[in-house]
Parts: C-alpha cells; structure tokens; sequence
C-alpha cells in the first residue's frame, strides 16, 4: 500500500475542477508525476500541483493507492470520481460530484459536501461525516439511469433529489431529507433515519424506502398494506408498509404486480 | 465567397456528374467558382494520393427548428454520452463550444459537417409556424448551406383544397407558404396521420380517412405530388410515409410508391423525379410481430429500381443511442409505450404536431439489428446509385457523424461482418436479413453519387452542388484515401471520411487536417415562387388569422429579412 498526502496551498478562485484525484489516475506514478497531473479552473487547464503540495508516490495499481487530503477543499470538485480502486480521504469538505460515477473503492470525506456527490455510481462506498447537499446517489441530469450499485453513507442530513431513478445500491442518510426520494426509481435501497419533508417514491416503479423519523406529507399514490418487522442497518423496528406509486407503471413477477415499498416507521 | 485563384492539385477526382471515376487531375478555382484554369499564381493545396470530390450534399436531415431545439432541452444528458466536455477548438479564438451527441449544438452540427466535407443540408421538417425559430437556428449553425422543408401533408388548408380537387388552389397555398417561411419545398410527413392524432388517431393505410377531412392519405399524396408539378418547383414531394416503424409495412410502402406511376417530373431545375420517399429502412418490414420482424429492402428495391421517377434515401439505423424526433406525433407516442423513455409531444395549431423520445438502438436486440441491416441493403439492392442516397434520418437512426461509418459498411463486406460478429443474436438476424448473403461492396464512384451528383440533382440543385465542374460552387472535399490503393483495414475507410484533410467551400479552405480553421459564409436557400394572384386563397388565409383559427397575427407569422441574413433565393415562375 502506499499513501499520497494532498496538502492543500492555494484556494481556487473559481472552482477547480479535481478529476484527477483518483486512485486510478495516481497509480504507478511519482509525486512530482501526479503534481503534474491536469485539472481545470474555468477555462483554464491547470494542474494539481498548482494547488496541492504533493508528497508520497502512488501504488503499483488503484487498488494499491491511498489518497489522503489534509485540509479542505470546500472549491474542490470531482474527488474520486469514476475511480475503481483504492480509498481516498478528505479531512475537511468537498465540493461537488463526489464519488460520481464511481466503480469501486472507497471515499471518506470527514467534512460536508455539496450537491451530487454519488451521482450514477456503480459500485464501492461513500462515506460522509458530515452533511451533503441535493442529489445524492442521483442520475445525471435528464438521465433515467441512476445509482446502480454501491453504498453511500450520509452521517448528517441531505437535501433534495435523493436517488433519483435509482436502480441499484444503497444510500443511507442518518439524519434528516429534504424533498424528493428515489424519483423515477427502479431498484435500490434508500434508507433516511430522520424525518422528510415529502414527495418520497414520486412515480417510483420498484424499489425499497425506509423512512425511521416522519414524512410531513405523503405522497397520494401511496397505499398502506400492512404492518411489518424489519431488519434496517442493523436494528430491528415495526413499519407500515405503503405500496407505490400506484399512478405509475409496474411490471409483474409470478403473476403479481411488484409495486416500489415504503416502510414508515410505525408510531410507538 | 472568397476572391482569388486557388488549385487543388494531382488527386484522384471522383466526380459522377462528369463520369470521372479516379483520373489523376487538378481542380481550379476562382471567385467560389470551379473554372477551366488558373494562373500560376494561384494558390496550390496537394492533393498528391488523396481522394478529391465535390462536397457533399444532405438531403434529409433534422438540424434545426423547434423540435430539434426541444430534444436538446429534453436530453440534457446526450452531451454527457459525447464523452466531450470541452472541445479543444472552443479554447481557440473566435469558435464556439461543441456539445451533444445525437442533437448537437449548432456549432458542433456545423462543424462536424464540415470536417466530413458537407457543403448543404436540408432540414427535413419545418413546422411553417415556427419557421422563424428554425431559420434563426439555421442562421447560428456555421459553415453549411441549408435550406428547411415545411410541412404539409397534414395542413388544414390542403386537406381542405384536396377534398374538394382543388389542386391550384393547393399550389397557390403552396406558393404563399413557402415564401412566407422562406421554405425549400414540399414536405409529407406520416400524410393525414398526423391530424388524425390530434383526435387520438393515426392513418396506418393509405386509405384510412383523416378524421372530420375525410380525406385518405393517398388522395393527399396525388394531390400534393399534382400541386408540387403544377408549380415546377427544384424538388419534388418528399414524403416520409404512413405506417413508419412497423412490422409488416413494407406493401403499404410500395403502395404509396405507386401513387407517382404516371406522373412526369416537370422543372426547369434537372430534377427527374416527381416522388423522394425518405427514410426508406423504416418502411421496408416484413413479419407480423416483432419475433418474425425481417427485412424487405429486396422487395421495396425491386419496385424503387424499376421506377425512374422515384428517389429514396436510406435512413440507415447506426446502432447508437440517439434521439427520435418527428412530426408523426402517433408514432412517437406509440415509440414511448415501447420503451418507456421521456417523451414530448406537441401540437402545431392547423399545421402539424411533433414528439420526441429517446431511443437506444441495441445490437443485441433482434429487430434493432434487423433495422441495421435492412438500411444497408437498401443500398445493396439499388441499381442506381444516383436516385440512392445516404442518410441515417438524423437523429432518428442515428446521428449524421455516423456516415463515415455507414459508408465503410457500404464498402466493406469484411467491416459489415466484422459488426454481424459482435451481435449476441446474429443467427437469428442473419435468418430474418439477407445481408449475410450479400457480397457487393460499393465503390467510391458509388459513394460519391449517394452523398454528392444525386442528392444534388434530386434536390434541383445540380447546376451548383454535388460535382465540380466548371461554373458550380468551389466546395471540394479532399480524403486521404488512395484511390489506386485502398486500404484493407476499413477502419481506415470511416477514419478517412470522418475528418477531411482539407474541405474548401466557396473557395475558401474550411478544414485543413480534419480540424476546422473558418467559420465560411453560409447560405439559407429557398424557393420563391412567382405566380398570378389566386383571390380565393387570399382571401382563406387571411381569414384563417382573422377568425382566430391562428393563434397568432399574420404580421407575425412570416420569416422576417433580419433572421435569414445571407440569403439565396431560387426563382421559380409560374405563369397564368
Ligand atoms: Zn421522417
Ligand atoms: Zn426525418
């Protein structure tokens, strides 16, 4: 295993674009290499090396390459995205696009982030300490192909357009949603611990939603079918099973209809 | 236009309009002009070992307007399937960013054009109320030439001319139209059928009536292709036909074929065919489902070889994800039940309608790779090349910057086996196709007929595109491809046409190396027709905007000077 450390020296006067803090680009390369490496700030094509000071040499491989940041990189964005392969480790905030589109790995950032972090991942974990901001674990805009595989493990709350067309993976938000959950969604797993605001599983098709705190308003293509006992994230609790969205096409498995599940956590 | 003596010498010129095929020569120019000869100070580009033809000419493609504009804003995403962000050309001054994929930007659809050596392109469907949005959008898209086609095969006014037999009426209406929208000629899209949605319906049969019209599609068809004649306009009816898409459509399309038997091209422009039948590939199933859906390009192209006065273009389907967008508004709506993608759906008030959905075609599902080949042997089967021409419906089949890759398959036995390899179902496709079993590889010549002499001429535009002889435009395409000594890797082929070593339009060097170094000087061309005043159609129009069938005011409703800035206009007399 070997580690580079990113300490951060200059904050971008724009937003500097740091596509290229990926395991994979890193690997079997010298710190002078990966301090060379290209990251655009608007227009410009600058290089990591403009704003970090690099220090420790990449692994053979991804999976062999530990990226750490010491400092914060709150106009920093794009860490880790589409890689496949080893870990990387902010200590402080990140911007956005966190994690998008990743394959593999695992990211931990120990701050908040902004918006879209998770976006059409396909596999590994995220893990945040903090807060995020809106569509996490979402599809590219306009897009109906969502997270497809992964963890994504918010410790603090998250805003809006949570999972959108979501079709595989698991997004865990331990606090509080704001609106939108699983949009579009056909497939995965959104488990949010506290409350949301509403508008959860809109013109979902297939999927699971665990809400533990309150949804302030329900959407009307949701109907109770029953009461249940759950294993969620390691504890057991009793939910109200809702099915849905009831305006919204279904496909049929053993000839019945698979319709997108809500539990709700009951009331004590 | 640029001024000046420039001499595109010792390349292998390729030019159907003169039946060179080959001939080591020079191609000089002066003042946008091909000419006999230049002087020695003429500027010399080498073209030593390279292919040199005319630049090419679209005949069908959807490029801009409101439709094409509302795919963009729909499909976000298709810049981010592109896989570019940032075009290198943009960080240079004076060019614009590049984005999409399926629905480019103006910029890019200009550019890319260009970089295959593509002097004109005709917008395939304009809605005539949104005729000045679409001129305006062909105004922003450099280099090229265009023109637009407006829609009529579903226009209240010649449904209801045609009910009534009223064909100069039609053509009156036809004149008025095309000069109000600055328009090429005539377009048919889905005849009848399109009104008919606004009810819930379509017109599957040529003989299904138009709902309240009482109108069927065949008698539009007649009546339009009539009209189009009557006026002796550059191009004839170009008709996307009823039924498009479906298994076992394939005798509606040869019967609505049979409606131009009997009718005789009559303009003074060198066009000979009365009828374009575009997208041909989506009309030409068999099979009463999806599991038996087959190819019937034999079968169509054995009737199309026979009729002299009947063009067709290919509509070949390139096995991409890409963006439908059409005015048969019932068959993008029955396109979303399908495939349950994002779908816009719009009405154009007595004009027209349009939808939109994406669409992923997938070489490994069954009918899509029957599709991909039934377009290519729609080549394959055709006896001339110069009433056959390249086009994948854009975006429809796939995007334009696939041509390079429809002409390698065209050309190359190997390439088209090479993609059959890579089908999971490619037993099953063979079985439903004929294409396995066909060896014919077509040659340069052949390929400069269906991108150059032939859309020219089908267009009327003969006398200035599509070959280079002396006194048509200076555009000339130069690939680097040795005529003497073709590659075996066709790859090589696509490569070759994709990106132009050089493309000069109007005697201007546009693109040197593949890459675009001017934005050139282009044109919007339309048909201005001049003819007696028909009192009676006056008079229905105005009322139309009067009595509030419009929306909108009939001063607001032409193509105003300042969004067509560099004009060409066609004359066409029409005399009492
Ligand atoms: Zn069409
Ligand atoms: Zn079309």
């Amino acid at each position: 295993m070997a580690t580079v450390t990113l300490k951060p020296t200059k904050v971008p006067e724009l937003m500097f674009e740091g596509y290229s803090i990926t395991p994979d680009a890193f690997a079997g390369k010298t710190a002078p290499q990966i301090a060379d490496l290209p990251g655009h700030e608007g227009k410009f094509v600058l290089k990591l090396g403009d704003f970090f000071e690099v220090s420790g040499n990449g692994g053979e491989t991804a999976a062999d390459t530990d990226i750490v940041i010491t400092g914060d990189c709150t106009r920093v964005k794009y860490i880790g995205a589409r890689m496949t392969a080893g870990t990387v480790t902010v200590n402080g905030n990140a911007d956005m696009y966190v994690g998008g589109w990743m394959k593999g790995g695992k990211i931990h950032i120990k701050g908040n982030m902004d918006s879209f972090c998770g976006i059409q991942m396909e596999g590994g974990e995220l893990l945040c300490d903090g807060d995020a901001k809106n569509h996490v674990g979402c599809a590219y805009r306009g897009d109906w192909r969502g997270m497809k595989g992964g963890t994504i493990r918010i410790k603090g709350s998250a805003g809006n357009d949570i999972g959108t067309a979501m079709l595989g993976g698991t997004i865990i938000i331990e606090k509080n949603a704001f609106i939108h959950v699983s949009t579009h969604a056909e497939g995965g797993t959104v488990i949010i611990k506290g409350d949301v605001e509403g508008r959860v599983g809109g013109q979902m098709v297939k999927g699971e939603m665990y809400v533990l705190g309150k949804i302030k308003f329900m959407m009307p293509g949701y109907q109770k079918v029953g009461t249940v006992e759950k294993e969620v994230d390691g504890a057991t609790y009793t939910f109200d099973h809702y099915i849905g969205d009831l305006g919204e096409r279904h496909g049929k498995s053993k000839g019945q209809i698979v319709y997108a599940n809500l539990y709700l956590k009951a009331a004590a | 236009m640029a001024s000046g003596e420039m001499i595109v010498k010792g390349g292998f010129i390729i030019d159907p309009t003169r039946k060179i095929d080959g001939d080591v020569g020079d191609v000089a120019i002066k003042d946008g002009k091909i000419v006999d000869k230049v002087s020695s100070s003429a500027k010399v580009i080498d073209a030593k070992g390279k292919i040199v033809m005319a630049g090419a000419v679209d005949v069908h493609s959807h490029v801009a307007g409101p439709k094409v504009n509302a795919g963009r804003l729909m499909r976000p995403e298709d810049k981010f399937i592109s896989g570019v962000f940032r075009s290198g050309m943009a960080q240079k001054n004076g060019y614009r960013m590049e984005s999409g994929f399926s629905i480019p930007s103006v910029f890019k659809t200009g550019y890319d054009y260009a970089r295959m050596g593509y002097t004109f392109v005709m917008e395939a469907a304009m809605p005539p109320l949104l005729a000045p949005h679409t001129h305006e959008e062909i105004h922003d898209t450099p280099i090229i030439d265009e023109a637009a086609l407006p829609v009529f095969a579903n226009n209240w006014f010649v449904m209801e001319y045609l009910r009534k037999g009223e064909v100069e009426n039609t053509a009156s209406y036809i004149a008025w139209l095309l000069k109000a929208t600055k328009g090429y000629g005539v377009k048919l899209v889905n005849p009848g059928g399109t009104a008919a949605w606004a009810w819930g319906l379509n017109c599957l049969s040529l003989n299904d009536p138009v709902p309240y019209f009482e109108i069927t599609p065949a008698e539009i068809i007649k009546g339009l292709i009539e009209a189009n004649e009557y006026l002796g306009l550059p191009h004839s009816v170009h008709l996307h036909q009823n039924n498009l898409g479906n298994p076992g459509n394939y005798p509606d399309t040869i019967a609505a074929l049979k409606i131009a038997e009997g009718f005789k091209a009559r303009n003074k422009f060198g066009r000979e065919q009365v009828m374009h039948s575009t997208h041909l590939q989506f009309h030409s199933y068999g099979g009463e489902g999806w599991k038996d859906f087959c190819s019937k390009a034999k079968e169509v192209m054995d009737y199309v070889n026979k009729q002299k006065n009947i063009t067709i273009d290919l509509g070949c389907v390139t096995l991409d994800e890409t963006t439908t967008m059409t005015a048969d508004g019932p068959f993008e709506h029955h396109l979303h039940s399908l495939n349950h993608l994002k779908w816009t759906n719009v009405d154009v008030e007595m004009e027209t309608a349009a939808g939109i959905v994406p669409y992923i075609y997938d070489k490994n599902v069954t009918p899509n790779a029957v599709q991909w080949a039934t377009g290519l042997e729609l080549a394959l089967f055709a006896k001339d090349m110069n009433r056959t021409f390249i086009t994948t419906d854009h975006p429809n089949a796939g995007p334009f910057t696939r041509y390079p890759r429809v002409i390698k398959w065209l050309m190359s036995k190997k390439a088209r086996e090479a993609t059959i390899a890579t089908m999971k179902n490619s037993d099953k496709m063979i079985g439903l196709t004929n294409i396995h079993t066909m060896d014919r590889e077509l040659t340069l010549f052949e390929i400069a007929q269906m991108t150059r002499s032939g859309p020219a001429k089908c267009l009327g535009l003969g006398n200035v595109y599509g070959g280079l002889a002396p006194g048509m435009n200076a555009d000339v395409g130069i690939f680097d491809l040795n005529y003497k000594n073709l590659p075996s890797d066709a790859e090589k082929i696509e490569t070759a046409f994709q990106r132009a070593a050089c493309f000069i339009k109007g005697g201007e060097v546009i693109v040197r190396d593949g890459e675009v170094v001017s934005h050139g000087h282009k044109k919007t061309v339309w048909v201005k027709v001049k003819m007696p005043e028909n009192p009676q159609v006056t008079r229905d129009v105005s009322q139309a905007f009067t009595q509030g069938t419009y929306t909108v005011d009939i001063r607001n409703y032409p193509v105003r000077e300042y969004l067509a800035p560099h004009q060409s206009v066609i004359d066409v007399n029409v005399e009492a």
